[in-house]
């Protein structure tokens, strides 16, 4: 019988260590792998990518299609870049967040604070929002934007935008506020403070991690969205997920591989820095909800 | 500063029958106590008078305005939560002021108040603190700051003090009730620590099963229980409750008690006609431990003193008093002798009934016979 001694178990710790390690930079350079491939594909000119080597990096470095994919290159009929769509994506990504958000908080506050006879049903009902495949509702709310005289608009894309977040925004909403004291609700009544006081000045300053977590949640989603976007938007309206699409898939003239990476990564750069900055606030948001303190 | 009145007040939760009509009253500054086991409705009553809970039915009056359907801040009412509920995203100034911004009243004025409550409550200090950084006395200061500055008509306390430790409870306690004697605003205080009922109050009310055991003053309610329930729930130890018989011999009344292995003790019954109807019956004889004493610890004082051997099984010193226990009635009794009294164990002792503090309740309704 040996008895095992502490240099043996110092030494198989470090070589699980290790194996660890290699194991985590293999899968981090997995991982990264794509997002190398489209940023150096993106700096080459398109006669090195046509000769070479995908995963090679660049030769000589060249930021035209970044320039190109921006302002420059043909997308539909006319050769305006990325840039009018990415503009349209942020007036229509802003108010459909703010919107939406807002409203996930009040139904939130309402339904846990002011619950009504069948406010659990209706809540059940919400949730259904979050499960209903979007294009069962394509072809009604299609017809709705047409009778508001929505059709085609930036505002309409907002609404269904809105519409279809506040599920979601209910649900993060309504499962922060459940565990939110309502003796502190009371004692604002009897300070005097009325519905929307309650809500400014009680439950939205203490609502921050949550806020966090639905603001990014809404912006990535509604960033990211391309079917409601190719369905609903018109040609001022279109959004940069379209547009991206419109650039890659045309089938004039000759490929320009380097021009698309750059417009993918434009397309996609917003939703990258959203998560880059406040990534970890959305993980601390939602445990937030699950472990008290 | 006002009176408040409560009239017959019924409150339901669906079918359920929370407050099965109430009536109190208490004078302008007097201090209500609602106290109660859990469950009993002592909260919802406080929360019904308010105005967060809708009543079903009866009347609420603060002075002479009937606050039926009134908002809760035109009651002129002040809570002290049992959580404290500060808002958290406010420094204590700011917990303070808020109110009085809702309120629209200017900075000036705030500033006046806000400075006068924290003076009054030693929490100048701490104005600029938010919620979390304080401790709990702290935070119960705080609470009781932001129901001052509104200058009630009515407070209303809600178990304030059950979540401070042993020793801060008996301090805020007496800030309490100095508090109280200071201001003289009329307060409604919920809780179920019979101590604190008893020392703070000048009026009791206590509940059970939505039904208002008793109403009274602190003094009636420890010496004059209405039944049993309110003789077991107030005083600690509570009162030994001993099931015994009535029987007249030779003309006089006197309640018959078993004791250890087949012995009895019989004892002296006040001559009422209420109490000869149940001659013959079973009655249950009530007495509070320091009615139960040795013979040179019974109250001098006292008009009506009996002796009795009784077996002792069990002493427990408790350093100011030692409990004897002895088997009265099929219970254990406990009697409250003095701390250096001798007490022989597994033997008869003497032990002395203070009559004249002695009560009688009839088994069957739970009620007093007088």
């Amino acid at each position: 019988m040996s008895i095992p001694s502490q240099d043996n178990a110092i030494q198989s710790g470090r070589l699980m260590r290790v194996a660890i390690y290699v194991l985590l930079i293999f899968f981090v350079i997995y991982y990264l792998l794509p997002l190398w491939v489209m940023v150096s594909n993106s700096l080459k000119t398109l006669d090195e990518i046509r000769g070479g080597d995908m995963l090679a990096p660049p030769k000589d470095i060249t930021f035209e299609p970044w320039r190109q994919a921006w302002s420059q290159t043909q997308i539909g009929v006319e050769a305006t870049g990325l840039k009018p769509y990415f503009l349209n994506s942020i007036i229509m990504v802003v108010p459909a967040v703010t919107l939406s958000t807002f409203l996930g908080a009040l139904n939130g506050y309402v339904l846990t604070k002011w619950a009504f006879r069948g406010s659990n049903l209706v809540f059940g009902l919400m949730l259904l929002a979050c499960f209903i495949p979007f294009q069962i509702v394509l072809i009604p709310m299609a017809r709705i934007l047409g009778m508001l005289g929505l059709a085609g608009t930036l505002g309409g894309l907002i609404l269904v935008h809105t519409v279809y977040g506040l599920g979601f925004t209910t649900l993060f909403f309504r499962n922060y506020y459940a565990a939110f004291p309502t003796e502190l609700v009371r004692a604002a009544q009897i300070d005097g403070a009325s519905f929307f006081q309650v809500f400014w000045r009680i439950l939205v300053p203490s609502s921050g991690p949550i806020f966090v977590v639905t603001i990014i949640w809404q912006f990535t989603n509604v960033w990211n969205d391309f079917l409601f976007g190719a369905s609903f938007s018109g040609y001022e309206s279109t959004p940069i997920t379209v547009a991206l699409n419109n650039l890659v898939n045309s089938s004039t003239g000759v490929k320009e591989y380097n021009v698309h990476f750059a417009g993918a990564i434009l397309a996609a750069l917003p939703t990258l820095i959203v998560y880059i900055v406040s990534g970890r606030y959305f993980v601390r948001g939602l445990m937030a909800g699950a472990v008290k303190g | 500063m006002a009176s408040l009145t409560i009239d017959n007040l019924v409150k339901s939760f669906g079918s359920v029958d929370v407050l099965k009509g109430i009536n109190l009253e208490i004078e302008d500054g007097g201090f209500l106590v609602l106290v109660g086991p859990s469950g009993c409705g002592k909260s919802t009553l406080l929360n019904c008078i308010a105005g967060l809970e809708k009543i079903t039915s009866g009347e609420i009056r603060i002075g002479d305005r009937n606050v039926e359907g009134l908002h809760p801040s035109k009651r002129d009412i002040a809570m002290v939560f049992q959580s404290y509920a500060l808002y958290p995203n406010m420094t204590v100034r700011g917990n303070i002021s808020f109110g009085m911004e809702i309120r629209g009243i200017d900075k000036v004025e705030r500033d006046k108040a806000i400075q006068e409550v924290a003076d009054m409550l030693q929490i100048g200090n701490l104005l600029d603190r938010k919620p979390s950084q304080l401790s709990g006395g702290q935070r119960q200061r705080v609470a009781m700051g932001r129901a001052l500055v509104r200058h009630p008509q009515v407070f209303l306390f809600d178990e304030p003090l059950s979540n401070l430790d042993a020793k801060l409870r008996v301090d805020m306690r007496t800030e309490i009730k100095r508090l109280h004697n200071r201001m003289a605003t009329t307060i409604v205080y919920v809780t179920h620590d019979q101590i604190e009922a008893l020392t703070l109050a000048t009026k009791i009310a206590v509940l059970e099963a939505g039904y208002l055991q008793q109403f009274g003053t602190p003094d009636e309610i420890y010496n004059d229980p209405a039944n049993m329930f309110v003789a077991d729930f107030m005083g600690s130890p509570s009162m030994n409750l001993i099931n015994g018989t009535l029987e007249q011999v030779d003309g006089s009344l006197q309640v018959r008690i078993e004791g250890h292995g087949g012995s009895s003790i019989a004892l002296p019954v006040p001559e009422t006609d209420e109490m000869r109807a149940h001659v013959g019956g079973p009655i249950v004889f009530g007495i509070r431990p320091e009615a139960m004493t040795d013979p040179d610890g019974a109250d001098r004082t006292s008009p009506h003193i009996e002796t009795r051997d009784c077996f002792i099984e069990v002493s427990q010193p408790a350093g100011s008093d030692t409990f004897a226990l002895t088997p009265l009635g099929g219970k254990e009794c406990i009697a409250r002798f003095r701390a250096d009294a001798r007490i022989e164990l597994g033997a008869f002792s003497p032990i002395s009934f203070n009559m004249a503090k002695a009560v009688y309740f009839d088994p069957a309704t739970t009620k007093r016979i007088r």
